[in-house]
């Protein structure tokens, strides 16, 4: 029983400030989103500026009925949504985002998260394909399409500050990152930051590459048919690896808890608090393009340019061994 | 025993989209073949706002009818009352003051504005979605068009359905204020369109979605009928403002925008080029409105029933969509015999099913927005 404790104590503390933080992500999201189109937003749930609205949203959802599409299987139909939340939960047991929280510290975590993250779509292909629609199935197929596709610039792009590093492990990261930040890092810096945002962009599902959502097309994409707390779990699970890939954003590219005048955890979530904001921008103002386009954009535009610089990174590391 | 072979072919996916899907500008039905992303087959179904307009004329005086055409086209009330008076004002020979057409000219042109106001806010739905730029895009268009209805409801009480417009002139007259209030208005639309124009025209991701889209030939326009924003955006120099003109639009200074080949990006240049004409219209409106009175009739509660001679007419007006025309029959007594409405939506919307084949389920969105119909015109 002790050792239950034990094992479940920084689990539930974790997940009860990660849902606690992402709630509020999707408050500051309308907020942003209202301010960007003259509107106000949330406001009247709660008094100063509707901060009661995720809960209320919360409530309302979970007190729906729960419908089931007919001649859909139900046993893949629910499972879509937990595996979803479940997997988007787990990376966070990698990540040190908050008060040295990190569960897992092995010399493989970056590659650990990438690989837990990326069974998300495991979850949205199983939720698509069993609600038998037929936009959810598009919608699916598109996405399966998108994810594997960026997968690979996102990973060379994360790739390219490990090889100047030397070193897959989170705290060794932070640690290289002391003086300055990678992002700094002249020229293959900045090009590998640009790259892992705008494959972040199309791996989170982010306007302008949220084709699988696509509501003007597929009504509303894979979760045509959810409503209630399934719909929740998704909705969740979406800002969770959102944040998930701003806190390794924060983590990777602009040094964890160094700051300028003093280092401390409490900036990861500062940072990635910023990162989230700037994601949230991009969506606001962008239109979607199209899923040609968008694998075109990937293969003949992303792919070259991160395996290039890649090389160059090798070739740097190799040869001259710079620290920052 | 009897061998049967089963010979099944699956072939394409059937999609329906609509009647009650997002973006169909409405509630209409297309029936997609798709193989894979692409679109073999289109079908294209009707009918869903049936509210036999036209024939709910046939019971109704000639005064009577102008609020119920108002429903019609529900993005520009006036443009319908305004095609159905001139009609009835030329079977009948009746004479419209100036003051009074000056003042239907600077209602329809604002309703032209918060129109193609609708139309790029709902283009912006269509390219970025509900929950993208394109929803900032939609708010901002209504953020304009807001004001726009504001002014008419200081100028007529209403804020959409006007009513403004009656057989002999108009109910309500322009004073010192709504004036001032048109002015600016038009003081302030003015840069905001340009903005909207320039962020638009040169939004890399727009061009994209919509470059050589759903192009419209020369041919294929003026062969189907095309008519407005529609066969402008082809290259058709087609604008009744000007080829026949109307009300007192022959003393307005004001370039018909035409576009080069007729794709989705084109058209949609053109609509909103032609909001800033529409700006110039009323400045001059405004300018040079004319004393005088503002009905050559009695109001519409003491004024004769209006009985037009025997003899069916046609006449067509510019509203935002394109030629919309009113068939009348009259046979000597105070209600029409029959009344047709030839609608512009109707006729642009036929060119759909020749546009969507080979190309993807996003370009359908995106040519079916680009067409701007409006669904009570189409099925009236």
């Amino acid at each position: 029983m002790e050792q239950f404790i034990l094992f479940a104590t920084p689990i539930v503390k974790t997940i009860s400030i990660l849902i606690l933080i992402v709630a509020y992500l999707v408050w500051l999201e309308r907020k942003v989103a209202a301010k960007m189109q003259s509107r106000i937003g949330p406001y009247l749930v709660g008094k100063p500026h509707g901060w009661l609205q995720p809960l209320a949203d919360a409530l309302k959802l979970m007190l729906k009925d729960d419908s089931k599409p007919k001649n859909s299987d139900s046993l893949l139909f629910n499972f879509g949504p937990i595996w979803i939340m479940v997997v988007s939960l787990a990376s966070f047991a990698l990540l040190p985002f908050y008060f040295n929280n990190q569960m897992i510290n092995t010399d493989l975590s970056l590659m650990l998260f990438i690989a837990i993250s990326s069974l998300v779509i495991v979850g949205i292909f199983v939720a698509g394909w069993s609600s038998n629609n037929k936009f959810a199935l598009i919608s699916v197929l598109r996405m399966v399409a998108q994810i594997i596709s960026y997968e690979i610039p996102l990973v060379i792009s994360l790739l390219v500050p490990c090889i100047l590093i030397g070193s897959l492990n989170f705290q060794e990261i932070i640690n290289y990152q002391d003086g300055s930040w990678i992002v700094f890092y002249p020229i293959i810096g900045q090009i590998s930051f640009i790259l892992f945002f705008i494959s972040a962009l199309a791996e989170g599902n982010r306007v302008p590459f949220d084709l699988s959502e696509a509501e003007s097309e597929l009504v509303s994409g894979y979760t045509t048919e959810y409503s209630g707390i399934k719909f929740a779990l998704f909705y969740l699970a979406e800002y969770v690896h959102l944040f998930g890939i701003s806190v390794l954003a924060s983590i990777i590219f602009f040094g964890g808890p160094n700051g300028p005048i003093f280092n401390s955890n409490i900036l990861i979530v500062i940072k990635s608090l910023i990162f989230f904001t700037i994601i949230l921008f991009v969506r606001w103002s962008f239109f979607r393009i199209r899923i040609d386009q968008l694998l075109k954009l990937n293969w003949n535009k992303l792919i070259p340019i991160s395996f290039l610089v890649l090389l160059a990174t090798c070739l740097i590391k190799f040869y001259l061994d710079v620290k920052l | 025993m009897e061998r049967r072979v089963i010979e099944q072919d699956f072939g394409d996916l059937a999609l329906n989209m609509g009647p009650q899907h997002p973006s169909t500008h409405g509630v209409f039905r297309l029936k997609l073949h798709l193989e894979g992303e692409k679109i073999n087959k289109v079908e294209s179904f009707l009918g869903y706002l049936h509210r036999g307009v036209e024939k709910l004329t046939e019971k109704l005086d000639y005064d009577m009818i102008p609020p119920v055409l108002e429903r019609d086209d529900y993005l520009s009330p006036t443009s319908n009352s305004l095609g159905f008076i001139n009609t009835v004002e030329s079977m009948c020979g009746i004479e419209v003051p100036d003051r009074a057409s000056y003042i239907r000219i600077l209602v329809a042109e604002f309703q032209r504005i918060s129109s193609h106001l609708v139309a790029l806010g709902t283009y912006g739905l269509d390219l970025g979605g509900a929950l993208g730029g394109g929803a900032s895009l939609f708010l901002y268009c209504f953020r304009e068009r807001e004001k726009i209805l504001d002014f008419m409801e200081s100028l007529t009480g209403t804020r959409f359905h006007t009513n403004i417009n009656q057989v002999g002139g108009i109910r309500y007259d322009l004073n010192d204020s709504t004036i001032k209030q048109a002015n600016d208005l038009i003081r302030y639309l003015r840069p905001k369109l340009n903005e909207y124009f320039d962020v638009i025209s040169q939004d890399e991701i727009f061009i994209k979605r919509t470059r050589n889209i759903g192009v419209i030939s020369k041919k294929l326009a003026s062969e189907s009928g095309g008519s407005g924003p529609v066969a402008r955006g082809s290259g058709i120099h087609f604008d009744l403002r000007k080829d026949s003109p109307y009300e007192k639009y022959s003393e307005m200074e004001f370039v018909t925008p035409v576009g080069e080949i007729g794709d989705a990006y084109d058209r949609t240049m053109v609509r909103m080029k032609e909001t800033i004409q529409s700006l110039n219209i009323c400045e001059q409106v405004l300018d040079r409105l004319p004393e005088g009175p503002i009905s050559s009739r009695k109001p519409i509660k003491s004024a004769k029933l209006l009985k037009p001679p025997k003899g069916s007419h046609y006449k067509a007006i510019e509203s935002p969509r394109g030629e919309l025309g009113f068939f009348i029959v009259s046979d000597g007594t105070s209600i029409p015999y029959r009344m047709k409405i030839r609608a512009p939506s109707f006729s642009n919307l036929s060119i759909v099913e020749k546009l969507l084949p080979n190309t993807y389920i996003a370009d359908a969105v995106v040519i079916l927005g680009s067409l701007d119909p409006v669904f009570g015109d189409v099925d009236r």
